[in-house]
């Protein structure tokens, strides 16, 4: 048995990518001698020295841009933005420059950029973001979100090698949560595009992707004592996203709940409810219903924290409104 | 010795040369402004009237054998010819031909060839600076003695993108070039409106480079002062900070009749004009006779009239061919999303 963490595995991932290509380096504030600041590259600069793990100044856009530089001249860059939330500091080189330079320009834009996303953890308003909705409506990005183990090895090893920009949202709550048995050096590389079915079911069908996955497979046993036989998909790829697994499970359970961390105005969810209109909506016995978080900033305290973000309780009651619909 | 050099390391040949392509800049440009009244360019058109020499002179100043990079802005399309690019690709683009270098997804001279050293703009000021740090990094990964180049403005020196690459290049102690060109304008605003400092090469010191000055329209003074950073980056003495002072003649953009400039300071930098000046002292200084120039006029006019020949009837892209290209993989967008409604 090798138990490792989701934390582990990313490093892992990021320790065979390295070996195994020369091409892949890091970048990011505090990632060397520290490690990062949740310790994800804490003994990569000893193994493979400071030229091929970067400390970069507190530079977003510039640490952005030079990976995009980089890769343009064949390398494939790896970049560690703090916490996610700070992603949003390099939003415009990201939209304008890395997600067109394929399509306007031919430019090899292979690189990646990582960092811990989410809430459950108090870190309020700018340390527990999940700003995947920002960049989803940008052609020429890449976004995924494990929520397990293996997923969290085999998306950074797929992303690493995808000829296109990625970006890796791993869920902090999960870093040291959850622990799987993972060989060291085993080769898992998990498509990127490819949703994984988290729990077969009957009656409803609910898509997830990251943390919230676990939550909702928690609301699943629950159901199922109530009689209620829940199909679980987890997302893992978030653009582009599996449609043909919804559309194919839709078909099984008529019934389909999407739950997702980030709040719920202009929500990935919304997309996905908009797409099974497109493909199976003949196919329904309710509506698409969400379960999100609140539309307002994350805020700090447990009890308001709590309350903004969705709870197993929540999906539960959602799920038994969608049943008895 | 036909090749010894003259001066600033230059023989004939090399000042003929620079010549040939200051002309060739503007030969197109004005052929590109013809096209234009006829409405035949399809989206804006950008001089660098007055500019010429600080465009040619600083990328002259690249070694093209050794695989030296520039990013140009858009006042820079002497800078690309200098790189290789020619004069029927920076057509094709101004009007959106399907067989342009970018198939009519990009515009004017926002297109690239790495193999030939040189790294399309984006319309974001500021980005090039850090995208250019990625590109001299990968020099240093490697251990190629190659030399970066990229070029601000007065108003692109204001950007945080400017600012953060600036510093990345310094701390990395980057092989970059960045040559800052103080044309007096970022569109309509004047430079006292950009910043309070004197010079553009005064900000040097806030990041711990190296910093150099010359008279952006004395295309020798532009060479021999951007070959001094070029070396000093290729030897592992980081980054400089050049500033050419020169001046923007046009509008922003063809379409800006340059209300907010008086009469008298164009006047005044008409005099300066960077090429009448080099045929002054080409042919003052015996580098270059007044024939031999002649033929290099006739030259640019020919290659200039064939180019414009060649593509002006050429088709524009097909619209489906806007869905390819996107990512690697999966190839092409959806053709059909809408129809299945």
């Amino acid at each position: 048995m090798a138990l490792v963490t989701f934390l582990e595995a990313i490093r892992d991932g990021l320790r065979e990518e390295m070996e195994r290509d020369e091409r892949v380096f890091l970048m990011g504030e505090d990632i060397g001698s520290f490690g990062g600041a949740f310790k994800v590259t804490e003994g990569l600069q000893d193994r493979f020295g400071a030229e091929r793990v970067i400390d970069t100044p507190i530079a977003e856009t510039a640490f952005i841009g030079a990976a995009a530089g980089a890769a343009h001249m064949g390398f494939r860059p790896v970049c560690e933005v703090q916490f996610i939330d700070f992603l949003s500091c390099a939003y415009s080189i990201l939209t304008n420059y890395v997600a067109t330079a394929r399509y306007r320009a031919g430019l090899k834009t292979s690189l990646v950029v990582r960092g811990p996303s989410g809430g459950y953890v108090r870190g309020g308003p700018f340390h527990s973001q999940n700003p995947e909705a920002a960049y989803l409506h940008t052609p020429g990005l890449k976004i995924v979100a494990p929520a397990t183990v293996r997923d969290a090895k085999g998306l950074i090893k797929a992303a690493i090698r995808d000829d296109d920009p990625v970006l890796y949202f791993e869920h902090k709550y999960l870093y040291r949560r959850i622990k799987d048995d993972l060989p060291y050096g085993e080769d898992i590389v998990t498509p990127i595009g490819k949703a994984r079915l988290a729990r077969e079911g009957k009656h409803l069908t609910v898509v997830s992707w990251s943390a919230m996955v676990w939550k909702v497979l928690e609301a699943a046993e629950t159901l199922e004592k109530e009689g209620v036989s829940v199909e679980v998909i987890d997302l893992r790829s978030l653009l582009p996203f599996d449609e043909e697994s919804i559309v194919t499970s839709v078909k099984k359970t008529n019934r389909v709940l999407v739950v997702h961390e980030d709040t719920r105005t202009g929500g990935m969810a919304g997309e996905i409810t908009a797409r099974i209109n497109e493909r199976c909506f003949e196919w329904l016995d309710a509506p698409v219903r969400r379960v999100c978080a609140h539309d307002v900033p994350l805020p700090y305290a447990p009890t308001l924290e709590d309350f903004v973000l969705p709870q197993t309780d929540d999906i539960v009651k959602a799920a038994r409104w969608m049943v008895e619909y | 010795m036909a090749d010894a050099p003259v001066v600033a390391g230059l023989a004939r040949g090399q000042l003929h040369e620079l010549y040939y392509w200051m002309r060739l800049t503007r030969t197109l440009e004005e052929k590109l402004v013809a096209l234009y009244r006829q409405t035949k360019v399809v989206g804006g058109l950008f001089r660098s009237l007055g500019q010429e020499a600080d465009a040619v002179g600083s990328a002259y100043a690249l070694d093209r054998t050794r695989g030296d990079i520039l990013s140009p802005l858009i006042r820079n399309l002497g800078s690309m010819l200098v790189q290789g690019a020619t004069p029927i690709e920076v057509l094709r683009q101004y009007m959106a031909k399907a067989d342009g270098p970018t198939h009519g997804r990009e515009l004017n001279i926002h297109f690239n060839d790495l193999d030939r050293g040189f790294l399309g703009q984006t319309s974001h000021l500021g980005d090039m600076v850090p995208v250019m740090c990625g590109v001299t990094m990968s020099f240093k990964l490697r251990r190629e003695p190659r030399v970066g180049l990229v070029y601000v403005g007065d108003g692109a020196m204001s950007t945080g993108a400017f600012h953060e690459g600036i510093n990345f290049a310094a701390v990395q102690r980057l092989p970059l070039v960045i040559i800052a060109e103080n044309n007096g304008y970022a569109y309509s605003t004047p430079m006292a409106k950009q910043t309070a400092v004197r010079f553009l090469a005064d900000k040097a010191a806030g990041y711990g480079v190296a910093a150099e000055q010359a008279d952006g329209n004395d295309v020798v003074a532009v060479y021999e002062t951007t070959r001094r950073a070029v070396e000093r980056a290729r030897a592992g003495g980081g980054v400089t900070l050049v500033e050419l002072i020169t001046f923007r003649r046009k509008g922003h953009a063809e379409h800006d009749n340059q209300s907010y400039v008086t009469r008298e300071e164009l006047d005044a930098w008409e005099a300066r004009d960077p090429i009448d000046r080099y045929v002054r002292r080409l042919t003052e200084s015996g580098w270059a006779t007044a024939a031999e120039l002649a033929t290099i006029d006739a030259r640019v006019s020919g290659e200039v009239d064939q180019a414009v020949a060649a593509c002006e009837n050429e088709p524009l892209p097909e619209g489906a061919s806007a869905l390819t290209g996107v990512f690697a993989d999966p190839p092409a967008a959806d053709l059909e999303w809408y129809r299945r409604l």
